[in-house]
């Protein structure tokens, strides 16, 4: 038993190493990797806890990828999972940075070190294009549903909104859903309907 | 020594403080950092972009970054360490607790309203990159960014042709790809 929880644990560090080397542009950009290692690959969570997870790691402080690696790794490993998806997301930046950090400035001028980062940029958007589809079949669409990620798209791009309040109001409608479903739920039947969550438990 | 615990607590708060990712903490690295004369302005500005071009989470990569610079291995360790440590402990605790918290009413609501903002600001961020890389282009201002819409035109066909193909694999074409083209077109 013990030996089999050690290998889960070293298949956690392996695919988080993987998805903190190949991570670049911030926490978003590990989506698409979290999908492949620790959806598709290993079936460790779903489509649906990956969205919670993300939700969870937004609205709480600290390092939104370390958060989903920290939460992800507790899902499968508890305490020790943490520990190694954590310790793997954290390496290959530490590593990286720490042997370029003496001609950091040199970097930057290579000219295809550059181009290749220019490229990888529009990898990096066709890959989350992707990932946002996919995540967008998860729940039920329904009004709230697109004026709530349409309403958060153009705000955090056509604004200097700060995220923290985008993320407060979300919260606040949320309760106000919950108030106002609840009211109703007394008279009738849930206008709702089952949610994603319902329907896979 | 003491050098080494300021950088600690100095990273800790930034990850304490530090709510919607990486670029959010900008404002606060500044604050923190430069009054204390580890980077200069400059320096930092010219890390950000960096950062860009780095694997990792952008608040490991300035966290190590300022560490080695001011305190060698040591330094980079202690700030690593102190800016993952908030994350870390905060998300072990909620993920100990969420799941008897996930099936209340409320929080099961918030949630359906949270999902959707969040998934809203992966798309806003990727709009953004997308937006940067085709209509901002400095060498052909206000124009389009031909190579760049070649290359995003070849990946979506690998991507669409392949399905099964790692997401590292259209990592490694896009960044071969952008040597090339970009060469070819500068």
């Amino acid at each position: 038993m013990k030996a089999t929880i050690k290998k889960a644990n070293l298949k956690l560090f392996l695919s988080f190493l993987k998805i903190g080397a190949f991570t670049f542009g911030g926490g978003y950009a590990m989506i698409p990797l979290i999908h492949r290692e620790v959806i598709d690959k290993h079936p460790w969570i779903d489509d649906n806890e990956l969205l919670n997870i993300f939700a969870i790691s937004q609205i709480t402080p600290g390092v939104i990828a370390v958060n989903a690696a920290t939460y992800i790794g507790y899902k499968i490993g508890r305490f020790w999972g943490a520990f190694w998806a954590t310790l793997g997301v954290t390496i290959p930046s530490f590593i990286f940075i720490y042997l370029i950090s003496s001609f950091l400035v040199q970097f930057k001028d290579i000219v295809w070190v550059e181009y290749a980062f220019r490229g990888i940029r529009i990898g990096v958007v066709v890959l989350l294009v992707y990932s946002v589809i996919r995540l967008m079949r998860v729940d039920k669409i329904n009004i709230l549903y697109i004026l709530v990620i349409s309403g958060s798209f153009l705000l955090a791009t056509f604004t200097e909104i700060n995220i923290i309040y985008l993320l407060l109001g979300a919260i606040g409608i949320g309760i106000l859903y919950a108030l106002l479903s609840h009211n109703k739920n007394t008279g009738g039947p849930d206008d709702d309907g089952p949610s994603i969550e319902e329907e896979i438990e | 020594m003491s050098l080494l615990i300021e950088l600690f607590i100095t990273f800790f708060k930034i990850g304490l403080f530090t709510i919607g990712g990486g670029y959010a903490m900008i404002p606060l690295i500044q604050q923190e950092v430069v009054s204390k004369g580890w980077i200069s302005l400059p320096l930092l500005t010219d890390f950000i972009g960096i950062s860009e071009s780095t694997p990792g989470p952008f608040a490991v990569n300035i966290a190590t970054f300022i560490g080695e610079t001011s305190a060698g291995f040591p330094g980079a360790l202690f700030t690593t360490v102190g800016v993952v440590l908030p994350s870390f402990i905060i998300i072990l605790v909620i993920a100990r607790y969420f799941n008897h918290f996930k099936d209340n009413f409320y929080v099961k609501k918030t949630m359906r309203v949270l999902r959707p903002a969040t998934l809203g600001l992966v798309a806003s961020a990727v709009y953004l990159i997308f937006s940067a890389s085709f209509i901002h282009v400095d060498y052909l201002k206000g124009s389009l960014n031909i190579p760049g819409i070649i290359i995003l035109a070849l990946l979506f066909f690998v991507r669409f042709k392949f399905k099964k193909i790692h997401p590292v694999a259209i990592i490694g074409i896009s960044a071969g790809l952008g040597v090339v083209l970009f060469s070819l077109f500068p």
